[in-house]
C-alpha cells in the first residue's frame, strides 16, 4: 500500500512539505520554459522557411555590403581635403534644393494632417462624441488611414496626382490623420471637466469653455504630438521619392540605381545630419510645450 | 464672503496681479509671430507644390473617378492563397529582423548604459553608434542590402536587423540605467562574480520590460516589412507596388485587406501576449504604434 504524499509529508513536519511543494514548483516552472522554448524554437524554423532564410547567401553577402558602404565615401586625402569634398558634393545645390523640398513636404503634410485629425479627433473621443456610431465609424476610418503604409498611399497618389511631391504630401498627410486623430482623441477623453464646470459657474458660453477650460488642457499634448509628427514626417518625406513622390529620396534613389555610389553617399550624409538636427530641436520643442503643460495644470 | 465684487475692485486686482489676467507682453509677442509664421509658411507651401491652382482640382476629381471608383469591389480572389502565403513571408521577416535585432543589441545594451560601463568614451560611442544606425529608414537599409546581397526576403530581413539593433540599443540601455541598484549590491556582497551579477541581480528586474519593448517593435517591424518589397527585398509589397503600378486596383484592394487583417491580427496576438508574459496591461505602451508606419 502506497501513502498519499499529503500524508508522508505531515510525517515529516512543515520543512519537508515545504521542500516537496517547491521541488513541484520548480519542475512546473522547468516544465514551462521547455515549452516556450520548444514552441519559440518551431517558430524560428518555420518563420527561416517561410522567408527562405538562406545563411550562405548572407555571409557570402556582408562582404559585399561593407564593399558597398565603403564605396559611399570617395577618397579624401588630408592635403587636398577642400577640393576633394568640394568633388564629392559636386551637385550640392540641386541637393539642397530637394532637402528644401523634402522638409517643406513634411511641415505641409503635418499641418494638413494634423488640421483634419485634430478635427476628426472630437468625434473620435468617447466622451465628445454625440452618438456611437459616429464614434466607432471615425475610429475605423482612422485606423485603415493609419494601417496603410505612407508609400502605399503615395503610389494610389501617383495614379491621380502625377510623379511629384504633391503625392508625396498627399500620402504623407492621409497617414498624419489617422496618427493624430488617434492620439489626440486619446488626450480629449483625458480632460478633466472640473475647469468646464467653472467656466460655466462663471457664467462662460460654450465658446468660452472650450477656450479657457479644454484648450489649455490639451494644447500642450497637441503641440507636443505635433512636433513628434513632424520628426516623423520627414523621415517619410526622405523615402516616399523611392516611388517618385518627391523629395530628397528621389534623388537617392536614381543615384543608388545608376551605381552612383559617391553621390549616393553625399545623399546620406544630408539626410542623417538633416535627422539628427530634426529630433535634436524636435526633442527641445517638445520639452518646452510639456514645460508649459505643467504650467497650465 | 464679499458677493458685491464690483468693476473698480477687478481693475484694481488686475492692477495688482497682471499675470493672473493675461500672459506677459513679450510671451503674447511671441506666440503671435509663432502662428503668424505657421500660416505664412503654410500658404508659401501651398502655393509652392501647386494646391492652389487647377491642376489641383483636377486631380482630386481624377482621384476621386478613376481610383476611388476603381478600387472596389476588390478582385483577383483565385490569387488569395498566394497573397497569404506572402503575407506569411511578411511576417517571417518581421520575426527574424526583430529577433537578430534583438540578439545583436542585447549584449551591445550594456556597453551603453551609463551604470554597467565605466568607460564614458565606450558608452557615448555605443549609443551615437545606435542613433547611426536608427537614422536611415528601413526602405534605405532595405536598398543598400538588395544591390549588396541580391533581391529577395534575406535583404529586408537585413534592413530590419540592422535598424532594431539601433533602436533596442536605446530601449535596452534605458530599461538598465533605471533599474534597482540594491540587487545588484545584493549578489556583489554575497560574493557574486561580474556574470552572476548581471544574471541574478540585473536581469530579473529589465528581462520583462526588454520582452515587452521587443514584441512591440515585431508588431511594429510587420507594418515595415509590408512595404520593403517596393524596393525588391521581399515580402507584400512587391506584390502590392506592383498591381498599383499596373492600375490593378481591385487586386491591390485585396491586397490592402490583406494587410490591414494581419496587421490588425498580429497586433492584437503581441497585446494578448505581452499581457500574459509580462502582465503590463497597466504600462503606456514604450513607443505608440504611430511611431512611423
Amino acid at each position: 500500500m502506497t501513502a498519499a504524499p499529503a500524508e508522508i509529508a505531515k510525517a515529516r513536519g512543515p520543512a519537508a512539505r515545504f521542500e516537496s511543494e517547491y521541488a513541484a514548483y520548480r519542475r512546473q516552472k522547468k516544465i514551462h520554459a521547455l515549452l516556450f522554448a520548444v514552441a519559440f524554437a518551431a517558430c524560428v524554423v518555420a518563420a527561416g522557411i517561410a522567408a527562405k532564410f538562406d545563411l550562405v547567401t548572407l555571409i557570402r553577402g556582408l562582404p559585399r555590403t561593407t564593399d558597398f558602404l565603403v564605396k559611399l565615401v570617395p577618397p579624401i586625402a588630408p592635403a587636398t581635403f577642400a577640393h576633394d569634398v568640394s568633388e564629392w558634393y559636386w551637385d550640392i545645390w540641386k541637393w539642397l534644393d530637394s532637402l528644401v523640398n523634402t522638409l517643406l513636404m513634411a511641415y505641409l503634410a503635418t499641418v494638413l494632417g494634423t488640421l483634419a485629425g485634430g478635427s476628426l479627433s472630437f468625434f473620435a473621443a468617447r466622451n465628445l462624441a454625440r452618438h456611437y456610431l459616429i464614434y466607432w465609424v471615425t475610429r475605423r476610418v482612422l485606423e485603415i488611414a493609419r494601417t496603410v503604409p505612407d508609400i502605399v498611399w503615395a503610389l494610389l497618389f501617383i495614379i491621380a496626382f502625377g510623379i511629384g511631391p504633391l503625392a508625396g504630401i498627399l500620402a504623407i498627410t492621409v497617414h498624419t490623420i489617422g496618427a493624430q486623430g488617434k492620439l489626440f482623441a486619446e488626450v480629449n477623453e483625458n480632460i478633466s471637466t472640473l475647469p468646464i464646470d467653472g467656466i460655466r459657474a462663471a457664467g462662460g458660453n460654450w465658446l468660452e469653455e472650450m477656450r479657457f477650460a479644454v484648450l489649455p488642457q490639451v494644447m500642450p499634448n497637441y503641440l507636443s504630438y505635433t512636433f513628434w509628427r513632424l520628426e516623423l514626417n520627414v523621415r517619410s518625406a526622405t523615402i516616399v521619392g523611392f516611388v517618385g513622390a518627391g523629395g530628397i529620396g528621389h534623388d537617392l534613389f536614381t543615384s543608388i540605381q545608376l551605381l552612383y555610389f559617391a553621390d549616393a553617399g553625399a545623399i546620406l550624409l544630408i539626410i542623417v545630419a538633416t535627422i539628427m538636427v530634426i529630433d535634436m530641436l524636435s526633442e527641445r520643442f517638445r520639452h518646452s510645450a510639456i514645460g508649459k503643460a505643467s504650467f497650465a495644470h | 464672503m464679499r458677493t458685491d465684487i464690483t468693476a473698480a475692485d477687478i481693475a484694481a486686482e488686475r492692477k495688482r496681479f497682471p499675470r493672473m489676467f493675461s500672459a506677459a507682453a513679450s510671451e503674447r509677442v511671441g506666440a503671435w509671430l509663432f502662428w503668424g509664421i505657421g500660416t505664412a509658411l503654410t500658404i508659401y507651401c501651398l502655393y509652392r507644390f501647386g494646391f492652389l491652382s487647377g491642376d489641383f482640382l483636377h486631380g482630386v476629381s481624377k482621384f476621386t473617378a478613376v481610383v476611388v471608383a476603381q478600387l472596389f469591389p476588390p478582385k483577383g480572389f483565385e490569387h488569395l492563397p498566394m497573397f497569404i502565403k506572402v503575407m506569411g513571408e511578411t511576417i517571417a521577416m518581421a520575426f527574424l529582423g526583430t529577433l537578430l535585432g534583438a540578439a545583436m543589441a542585447f549584449p551591445l545594451s550594456f556597453f551603453a548604459s551609463k551604470n554597467m560601463t565605466r568607460s564614458r568614451p565606450l558608452q557615448l560611442g555605443t549609443r551615437r553608434f545606435a542613433d547611426l544606425l536608427r537614422s536611415f529608414d528601413y526602405l534605405i537599409w532595405a536598398l543598400i542590402f538588395v544591390r549588396a546581397i541580391g533581391l529577395g526576403p534575406l535583404a529586408g530581413i537585413m534592413a530590419i536587423a540592422i535598424v532594431e539593433t539601433g533602436t533596442f540599443i536605446k530601449l535596452y540601455s534605458e530599461a538598465i540605467e533605471n533599474l534597482d541598484r540594491k540587487q545588484v549590491d545584493g549578489i556583489n556582497a554575497a560574493g557574486g562574480n561580474g556574470l552572476q551579477r548581471i544574471r541574478f541581480g540585473v536581469l530579473p528586474q529589465v528581462l520583462p520590460m526588454m520582452l515587452s519593448n521587443t514584441l512591440y517593435m515585431f508588431e511594429h517591424n510587420v507594418r515595415s516589412a509590408s512595404i520593403l518589397g517596393i524596393v525588391g527585398a521581399g515580402g507584400i509589397g512587391f506584390l502590392l507596388a506592383d498591381r498599383l503600378r499596373a492600375y490593378e486596383l481591385q487586386e491591390a484592394c485585396l491586397i490592402i485587406i490583406v494587410l490591414i487583417l494581419a496587421v490588425y491580427a498580429i497586433d492584437y496576438l503581441s497585446k494578448v501576449l505581452r499581457e500574459r508574459l509580462i502582465g503590463d496591461h497597466r504600462r503606456r505602451e514604450p513607443i505608440d504604434d504611430a511611431v512611423q508606419v
